[in-house]
Parts: C-alpha cells; sequence; structure tokens
C-alpha cells in the first residue's frame, strides 16, 4: 500500500540520514565528530536535546569508543546507531570486525572521505571498502534520497533473525552530505509499521552469558562459516525488505540497480552519488548511437555476485568505475565484478577516478565509454 | 561460588578469587565486560565460563566505553544492574586510558576494577606503564627505569565521586569498598594489586603473603577518596607512623622480578614509599 | 533463556570450564583436622575457590579443581595444611 500522506523537504544528505535516525528510534547512539559526518552528529545531538528523539547519545572521547559504546547497547538490546568517516572509520576498526564477528545488529553511516596521508577532507571510497572483509553489510547510496531510504531499510535488515548482521550505509562525503535535494520523507507511523520492535538482546541475568569468549580452531572456523552463511541469506532479506520498501514508496531497489541495460553492448559500472553522472553518460552515448548501459552497485558486501555476471555476461564490453584502489592489484570495485564475472569472455576495464575529491563528470565518463566502443581503452586507466 | 572452580588461572593466581569477592558483593545482576588479558582466557571458551553473570569480552581498549553502552541500555528498558569493567593494568592505564578517562569525564555510571599485576603478563610479562621501579619483566631484563604511573590518582583528578585501593590479602576491606562502591551512582575506581606468582617470579603458595607484605610496607596503601575527601583504611590506617611499616626490601625479596636490583636502588624505592607516606601525612 | 540464533558465539557457565584442573597438581594440600581451629582463612583465600565450608564448618578440599598451588597452607595459621607432594 502506497503511502499518500508524502511529506517532501529540502534536505542536505546529513541531515536526511539524521532524520531517518531519528524516525527509526534507537535508544542508543554514540557519534565522534568528522568531516563531513559532523552536520549529522549535531543534528542528532539537537533532536536528542530536544527530547523529539528518545534517546541516550553517549559523548564519547573517539571513534573506537564510539562503536564500542553502541556495541555494548546493542549486545544488552537497545537499537543504536553511529556515523563515521575515513580516519574515524580506520580508527574504530578493531571494534567494527569486533562487532560483525559477534553477529550484533548495529546501523552505521559512512560519510565517505579520503584517507591520509596527504590530508583530504573530500570524497572517495577508501575508507567504506577497507571495511569489506569485517562482516557488515555495506550498502552504498546513490542520492539523499537513497540515503535516507537506505537508512530506514537498514535498520530492519540489521535486526532480521535471518540476518543479525551490523549493517553500514556509505554516502559520497560532500557530495551527497552537504548536498541540498529533495527528499520524500515517510510519515512516522509508517517507519514504525515498517520496522519492527528490536528483538535481540543476549544480556539477561537469568541466563548469563559469556559474549566473545576464546574459540578453540574448531569453534572460531565454524563461526565464520556461520557468519558467510548469514551474509549469503541476506540477500534474500535485502531483497525482501527493499520490495516491502517499494510497497510503501513506489522506489525500486535492489542489490544491483540497472539503467538501460536490456540491450547494452557497454556496461559502466559503478557506486555510490557519480551513478548519477553515469546516467547521463548513458543517455549521451545513447544519443550518439552508442548503447551503453549502467549498472550500479548498491551492495557492496554481500557482492551481487550473480546480478552482475548475468548483466556483464550480455555485454561486448565492461569498465569499472573505481573511488578507491587496492594498491599493486587493481580498482576495488574492479575487482569485485571480475571475480563475479569469471569464466565470461567479455574484457573488463578498469578506471580509477575521484580520489581525493578529483572532480569527475559526465563528460570525463562519456570518454571513457567511446573509448571503450572504439576499442581504444587500456585494462586500467586513471583519470588525472 | 560466583567464580567457578576448574578455570584456566594460573596456580596461586588471585584473579578468581577477586572476581568471586567482587561478584559476591555485587551480585547475580552484574555484568562484567573484560578487555584484552589474562582474564579473558580465565573466562574460559565458548564451549563454558567460569562466571556465573554476563561477560562481556572487549577490545584491548573498548571496556569503558562498552560498559558504557551497556549500561545506557539497561537505564533504557529500566533494569537495575551493576556494570562492572574488570582490567588488566595494561588495559587500564596505558592502551585503555583515554577510554576510561572518557568515561571518568562523562562520569558514566559504572563500577571500574583495574586488577593490577603491574605487567602485560596474558602476553608474558611486558613491562606496563604500571610495572614499579626496578622490576624485571621481559621487555625490562635488567630492571624498569621509570616510576610506576598514578592511576587511582590521575582517576581520582577527574573528580570522580568514588575511588579506592584494596587488596586480596584484606578481602573485607576490598569487599567493604565494592559494597560502597555498589551504592554510589557514577563513576566508581577501585584499584586491586594483583600479584602474579610467574611474572612476579615467586611460588605460587605466596601469593596472599606478598600480597599483605605490600600493604605492611607501605607500598600498597589502602585508601578511598569518596566525594574528594581522602581517607586511609584497614591496616594502612595504622601505618603513617613510619616505625609500623615494614621495610620495602621484606616485600621486594620474595620476588624474583626485583633480584636485580641493587642496595642503591632500594633505598631509592624505600626512600619514594617513605616521602609519599609524608605526603599522605599532609592530606590525612 | 535467552534465544540465542545459531551461529553467534557465546558461551554458558559451567564448572570445570578448563577441566578437571585438579590433574595439574604437583603437591597435593591435606588438611590435618586435629590441627585445624575452623578460622576458614584457607576457604576465604583459596585463590581457585575450590575449597567448601562443611556443615560442621570444617573446610574441604575439592581435589577434582584444586591446583595445588599451596596458598592455603601458607595461610594456615595453625599450619594444619600440609602440601604432600603428589606421584603420578
Ligand atoms: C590492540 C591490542 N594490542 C595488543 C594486544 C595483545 N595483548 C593482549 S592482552 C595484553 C596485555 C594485557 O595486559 P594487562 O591489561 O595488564 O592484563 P594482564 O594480562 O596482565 O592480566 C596484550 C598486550 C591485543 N589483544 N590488542
Ligand atoms: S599470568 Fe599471572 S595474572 Fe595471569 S593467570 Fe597467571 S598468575 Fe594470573
Ligand atoms: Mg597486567
Amino acid at each position: 500500500m502506497q503511502v499518500e500522506s508524502k511529506v517532501i523537504k529540502g534536505l542536505v544528505g546529513n541531515h536526511a540520514v539524521a532524520y531517518a535516525v531519528k524516525q527509526a528510534k534507537p535508544q542508543v547512539l554514540a557519534v565522534y565528530p568528522i568531516t563531513p559526518q559532523t552536520t549529522m552528529l549535531e543534528k542528532l545531538s539537537e533532536y536528542v536535546e530536544s527530547g523529539e528523539l528518545k534517546a541516550k547519545m553517549i559523548r564519547v572521547e573517539s571513534e573506537h569508543s564510539a562503536l564500542a559504546a553502541v556495541y555494548g547497547a546493542a549486545l544488552a538490546g537497545s537499537r543504536v546507531f553511529t556515523a563515521t568517516a575515513s580516519q574515524g572509520l580506520l580508527y574504530m576498526t578493531e571494534m567494527i570486525y569486533w562487532a560483525g564477528g559477534q553477529r550484533v545488529p548495529i546501523v552505521a553511516a559512512v560519510a565517505t572521505r579520503a584517507i591520509a596521508s596527504p590530508w583530504s577532507i573530500l570524497d572517495d571510497h577508501h575508507d567504506f571498502v577497507s571495511k569489506r572483509d569485517a562482516i557488515w553489510i555495506q550498502l552504498m547510496a546513490e542520492n539523499v534520497q537513497e540515503a535516507y531510504d537506505l537508512t530506514i531499510q537498514a535498520f530492519k535488515i540489521s535486526e532480521d533473525k535471518r540476518v543479525l548482521l551490523p549493517v553500514m550505509m556509505g554516502f559520497d562525503g560532500f557530495i551527497l552530505t552537504h548536498t541540498l535535494e529533495k527528499v520524500e520523507l515517510l510519515p512516522d507511523n509508517v517507519v514504525d509499521a515498517f520496522i519492527p520492535p528490536r528483538d535481540f538482546n543476549l544480556i539477561d541475568f537469568s541466563d548469563p552469558l559469556g559474549i566473545g569468549q576464546v574459540a578453540s580452531p574448531e569453534d572460531y572456523i565454524y563461526y565464520r562459516y556461520e557468519a558467510q552463511r548469514s551474509m549469503e541469506r541476506s540477500r534474500e532479506v535485502i531483497t525482501e525488505v527493499e520490495r516491502d520498501y517499494e510497497d510503501i514508496t513506489g522506489r525500486k531497489y535492489g542489490l544491483i540497480d540497472c539503467y538501460m541495460c536490456d540491450d547494452a553492448e557497454y556496461i559502466i559500472v559503478s557506486m555510490g552519488a557519480w551513478s548519477g553522472d553515469a546516467r547521463v553518460a548513458v543517455q549521451k552515448e545513447r544519443e550518439k548511437g552508442i548503447r551503453a548501459g549502467l549498472l550500479k552497485v548498491r551492495t557492496f558486501r554481500p557482492f551481487p555476485k550473480d546480478e552482475v555476471k548475468q548483466i556483464v555476461g550480455k555485454s561486448r564490453g565492461v569498465v569499472v568505475f573505481d573511488r578507491s584502489v587496492s594498491y599493486g592489484s587493481g580498482g576495488v570495485l574492479a575487482n569485485e565484478v571480475k571475480s563475479a564475472s569469471y569464466g565470461l569472455d567479455v574484457p573488463i576495464h578498469s578506471v580509477i577516478a575521484g580520489l581525493g575529491g578529483k572532480d569527475v563528470r559526465p563528460l570525463h565518463m562519456e570518454k571513457v565509454l567511446d573509448d571503450l566502443a572504439l576499442n581504444q581503452l587500456e585494462d586500467e586507466r586513471w583519470l588525472l | 561460588m560466583m567464580l567457578m572452580r576448574g578455570n584456566a588461572a594460573c596456580p596461586g593466581c588471585p584473579i578468581p578469587r577477586e572476581i568471586d569477592a567482587l561478584l559476591e558483593v555485587t551480585g547475580q545482576k552484574t555484568v562484567l565486560v573484560v578487555p584484552a588479558s589474562c582474564t579473558s582466557v580465565i573466562m574460559g571458551d565458548t564451549n563454558g565460563m567460569p562466571s556465573s553473570v554476563p561477560v562481556v569480552h572487549s577490545a584491548f581498549a573498548a571496556a569503558p566505553a562498552i560498559a558504557s553502552g551497556i549500561k545506557a541500555a539497561l537505564n533504557s528498558k529500566k533494569e537495575d544492574a551493576t556494570v562492572v569493567v574488570w582490567a588488566g593494568d595494561g588495559g587500564t592505564g596505558d592502551i585503555g586510558l583515554a577510554s576510561l578517562s572518557g568515561a571518568a569525564e562523562r562520569n558514566e555510571d559504572i563500577m571500574y576494577l583495574c586488577y593490577d599485576n603491574e605487567a602485560y603478563m596474558n602476553t608474558g610479562v611486558q613491562r606496563s606503564g604500571l610495572t614499579p621501579y626496578g622490576a624485571w619483566t621481559t621487555t625490562t631484563p635488567e630492571g624498569k627505569r621509570e616510576r610506576k604511573k598514578p592511576i587511582p590518582q590521575i582517576v581520582a583528578e577527574h573528580g570522580v565521586p568514588y575511588v579506592a585501593t584494596a587488596s586480596i590479602a584484606y578481602i573485607f576491606d576490598y569487599q567493604a569498598k565494592v559494597k560502597k562502591a555498589k551504592e554510589i551512582q557514577g563513576f566508581r575506581y577501585i584499584h586491586l594489586l594483583s600479584p602474579c606468582p610467574p611474572g612476579w617470579r615467586f611460588d605460587s603458595s605466596l601469593t596472599i603473603r606478598i600480597a599483605k607484605l605490600a600493604v605492611e610496607t607501605g607500598i600498597w596503601p589502602l585508601y578511598e577518596i569518596e566525594k574528594g575527601k581522602f581517607r586511609l583504611t584497614s591496616l594502612s590506617k595504622t601505618l603513617i607512623d613510619k616505625s609500623k611499616r615494614k621495610p620495602v626490601l621484606e616485600y621486594l625479596k620474595l620476588q624474583g622480578r626485583f633480584s636485580k636490583m641493587t642496595s642503591e636502588e632500594v633505598k631509592k624505592l624505600q626512600n619514594e614509599v617513605d616521602e609519599f607516606w609524608e605526603e599522605i601525612q599532609k592530606i590525612d | 533463556m535467552v534465544n540465542v540464533q545459531e551461529g553467534i558465539p557465546i558461551a554458558r557457565p559451567k564448572i570445570g570450564s578448563s577441566g578437571f584442573t585438579g590433574s595439574w597438581r604437583i603437591t597435593k594440600p591435606v588438611i590435618h583436622y586435629d590441627a585445624c581451629t575452623k578460622c576458614r582463612l584457607c576457604y576465604f583465600y583459596c585463590v581457585e575457590n575450590s575449597i567448601d565450608l562443611q556443615q560442621d564448618l570444617y573446610p574441604k578440599i575439592d581435589y577434582d579443581f584444586c591446583k595445588g598451588c599451596g596458598v592455603c597452607a601458607d595461610v594456615c595459621p595453625t599450619k594444619a595444611i600440609e602440601m604432600v607432594r603428589e606421584v603420578k
């Protein structure tokens, strides 16, 4: 049933996510300031101080403690939220793995940002992708609306009994966090009905548990196997949650998003905000008679292997745009796409661009697609 | 028996009894938060733990923050319970100091117990900031040259409602302090000297004797600071008069870790202890 | 009971979480009850929590778990506990 009473507001990304968090009604928050996430923390603090959000905001002294605090609260049954970026995400890395390994429902927003040294406060995806092996579901938004929507979905996915995994919602620093867009907001009661009350708690005095105990090699690998299985199960749950969301909002989501892929010969693969630019580039190519299409990865973990392989398999050439590099190997997303496409006879090129906030425009993408169609694209190209 | 027998602690290790004595006072409605340390191992594995209350293991530097989160969640459920960080000296005074300080500054409603065995024991006796002057460790093979970091004082400077020192040899004094701390709201800190037979190099039968000598020689004064007011407790009340204190050497000579100390160094340590007591005399 | 999803690492309380630690013992504490004054110091100070008080308030050592550290013998004021080498 679609919601009738739509509220449309102009919001910057950080405030849209803060609004979604307020509607999800977490009981405990702990956030440490870092650009470009800080204005989200400030907005959340306002909500808490004004009583609009009845939650405890733990004003921690570091990101390590921010995630530690929400981890503790999550174990004891609270719905929780934290947010960070860049150095902050790296600083909480130890706890990121800890929370993933224990499989505790937590939602964290990451306002993606380049990593020092040298200093940069501008966008790229190195922070986000560096957490790909930490047993977290990782979603990435394309625009402010999606950041709002995915945040609400994240709570439901994370707490689903078939999943029980922390969820990271990535959205591009400044490009989305600080850009004002029109956002369609759900009424509070609709969000209430969409996210069922949390039913996860490991601290019970009548049944005391040891949480995070030493595991023997046999037990350790078993728990990791279970984690992998739960990641696999989450594909179905994510799809289901997004279908339910579509029923309410009419907005279609999924592990991937395809734009003009059906008859596409040349595919551009991307993740995050510049997927919007990629759409423009695809249109331009079409106007020129080049059958281009966009494959947007929305779920980085679990990686939509089958979906990607299927789209890649129907094409003649693929170029993956990466805002992050595994140095000494290649573009991070490109490597994922190549691995998913194993066995296919389709050339997969990698373009590294936008690092440290370097501007990338539809025109740049168009040029790359032209070269791809002309068979003039190198295996790896850096847009310097 | 709140901390059950048949755990992984070394023979003579006081930790199981220290936790047991704590839980005897705080009761079933206690959560223990345990950062990386010997206690992580003592707590068993995924097949069973000796604790009869919930135990939340923590990354080395994260325990006070995890405890803060647990307390916030329990509060939101209106569940009344004592959340206790049980941490070693390394987790407390070195890697976890920022987290400890943050929780103390926020006056989180948690109890913090540092069991101080004066080195990183779990990893095989490396020096910590709380290893005392002169002590051998595997990373100070000739004895530590620096003094012990004064953590109880550092915590007290945060203005928290309760700070105390304790010793397993004075078990009723220790339990009285836990009891007092349990009743107080806000951040409560108890620092427990915890002799370690393999790390301090003494025979496992001497644990209590050594803990007692630490107090009798004045090297480990028992006190509490309640709402800023300092007070000596138990035997330490009688030790202001220097003649009542045993020579520090009696404490040192039972432990292999001090065997390389020269008589000069022992004298230096004795002087420091005496000066400390003179300071105490001024405030007490 | 907490409903814990399969695959989430947790543990429950257990006596002997590290097995029958009595097997670690090299020397065994033996209480000579005729010398025992029921002062209970051994009970209070047993660091392994392996001494029980019987109904008559005499201490009793649980040899399944006693690690033989000797603390009880050292704290006993009447020297009623003797450490005896165990032949194994
Ligand atoms: C981040 C991190 N660094 C290092 C370690 C290795 N480590 C585990 S326990 C420990 C020492 C613990 O010392 P302390 O806190 O004094 O407790 P104890 O073992 O002495 O009881 C170290 C260095 C770790 N687990 N995590
Ligand atoms: S090394 Fe020391 S502190 Fe650690 S378990 Fe053994 S006796 Fe206890
Ligand atoms: Mg230590």
